[in-house]
């Protein structure tokens, strides 16, 4: 089976910073109190009063060439077979915190359990096909997921037909979540 | 103008933007680890050039000090972990990738080998003690008849205490650069991103463990030699940390950036005035007025040297996580 490249589509021009991504994640993955897995970023740049705001939705950026799992001494970090997808294993990880030290977007974060956690693209959904939780709740439709390496799908067809960025590309990590602007 | 705010909480690995997540645990490892590396070199070094009685703290006493600094590190080390009971995952696999892995495994063959050369040198290096242990054994019934064995346990690693060093030599040089290459594969942390770190490590891990012979020694040749030893060390290590600020300084803006940490940043003075200069500077300074010949005591400079080596690692620990490629 060809390896599919999931990804995140996330519109700049739609996205309003409600949060609603931010809260969704936190009530479906049951992440911990005081930890986020998805945060809001709102950029602003020029001088008054020209300015302009650019807001976006981030989390971990699914790299497909990920430094977080090259420098994990254990294997916890690891890439799900068949996919692009970075997860956890919480049985592996020792805590150790190389892979957050490694993360050049800051995504990971240490449970108070003591293992290391970040976004999971809730596979748990993908599985039955569903959403993930923050692109089901988006109110603006700002959130498109899919496999980037079909060409048909949704995803894939705004890459091709609007202007887009990545985070840090130059960090070389290969990102796969992607900013319409 | 830029203004970047995060709306809603972000992880809590920060404290305002920089990372945090090594306090003093690391950097009391890496220490640790670069003086047990530099212990070993400098045993199996001498130990090849068959120095003997002439340097019988370095070939005698010393090796003993390797697992007991080593352990220690390691204890900092294992107190960093968050999740202490999954440790062993370390043991279960192999990743190439990862110079954690490569160092974990390394720290398991430091042991049998510092060990090998701790008997093969003990009766030389401890012959009260050695005479001690021989007189309970042929005074007890029980253990007398195994007293060849005894003998044996020493006799042999000794015999074979050149192979020892030669084992030990690249063991120990591989112990010292992985303590800095442990930091330089974290890609994301710019400060980090040297491949100097491992030779600067290494340089200053044996440049710590020769003050702790002039420290320990009591023969006057060998401290003069690991003087003289330590001030070509810290040297090279002034120049490893030369090159390391301008391959930074010649490199992308977040590497740029990330220097100027050190250069007119917040850890400009503490690196400058405290490692640098007390750390280093001063100590060699000292050491050379000692071989001229001036009245200044031995234990200051080295002293020194073992504190500046400690200062090292924390200074670079801390700059490696505030520096980043964003600052939220």
């Amino acid at each position: 089976m060809k390896k599919k490249k999931y990804g995140m589509v996330i519109d700049t021009k739609t996205c309003v910073g409600c949060g609603a991504c931010v809260a969704a994640c936190k009530t479906e993955n049951r992440v911990p109190e005081g930890l986020h897995r998805v945060w809001i970023v709102e950029e602003v740049q020029g001088k008054f009063p020209t300015l302009q705001m650019e807001i976006r939705s981030e989390r971990c950026n699914h790299c497909s060439n990920s430094p977080c799992v090259t420098n994990c001494p254990t294997g916890a970090s690891y890439v799900q077979k068949g996919t692009n997808i970075i997860q956890v294993d919480p049985e592996k990880c020792t805590g150790c915190k190389a892979c957050i030290a490694a993360c050049p977007y800051n995504a990971r974060f240490v449970t108070p359990a003591g293992y290391v956690s970040k976004c999971s693209f809730c596979n748990h959904r993908l599985e039955k096909d569903l959403e993930t939780a923050c692109a089901s709740v988006c109110p603006t439709h700002s959130i498109t997921t899919g496999d980037l390496t079909n060409p048909l799908s949704k995803a894939a067809r705004l890459l091709k037909k609007r202007k887009s960025k990545t985070l840090i590309p130059e960090a070389g990590t290969k990102p796969n979540i992607h900013y319409l602007i | 103008m830029t203004e970047i705010t995060v709306t809603t909480n972000k992880v809590q690995n920060l404290v305002g933007s920089n990372l945090h997540v090594w306090g003093w645990e690391v950097p009391v490892y890496l220490f640790l680890g670069g003086l047990t590396a530099g212990i070993l070199v400098i045993v199996s070094y001498m130990i090849l050039r068959s120095k003997g009685k002439n340097f019988a703290q370095t070939t005698g006493r010393l090796v003993f000090l390797a697992p007991i600094a080593l352990s220690i590190g390691m204890l900092a080390l294992f107190l960093d972990l968050e999740h202490k009971l999954y440790v062993w995952r370390f043991y279960t696999t192999f990743k190439i990738t990862s110079p954690m892995s490569w160092g974990s495994w390394v720290l398991l063959l430091v042991y049998p080998l510092s060990i090998l050369a701790i008997l093969g040198t003990f009766r030389e290096g401890f012959p009260k003690i050695f005479a001690r242990i021989e007189g309970f054994i042929k005074s007890q019934k029980i253990l007398k008849k195994h007293i060849n064995k005894f003998y044996l346990l020493f006799d042999f690693p000794k015999k074979h205490i050149k192979l020892v060093a030669k084992l030990t030599i690249p063991v120990g040089m591989l112990l010292g650069i992985y303590t800095g290459i442990l930091l330089s594969a974290l890609s994301a942390r710019p400060f980090w991103n040297s491949a100097l770190m491992g030779p600067l490590f290494l340089v200053s891990g044996v440049s710590t463990a020769a003050a702790l012979v002039v420290l320990l020694s009591k023969e006057h040749s060998e401290k003069v030699f690991f003087t003289k030893v330590d001030i070509g060390l810290i040297f090279v290590e002034l120049g490893i940390l030369f090159l390391f600020i301008i391959g930074m300084l010649s490199s992308s803006a977040q590497h740029q950036e990330a220097v100027k940490l050190i250069l007119g940043g917040e850890l400009t003075a503490f690196f400058w005035i405290i490692v640098v200069g007390l750390g280093l500077m001063l100590p060699a300074f000292l050491e050379t007025m000692e071989l001229r010949g001036k009245k200044v005591p031995a234990a200051i400079a080295a002293m020194l040297v073992l504190v500046g080596g400690v200062l090292l690692r924390f200074v670079i620990v801390e700059a490696g996580q505030i520096s980043s490629w964003i600052k939220y």
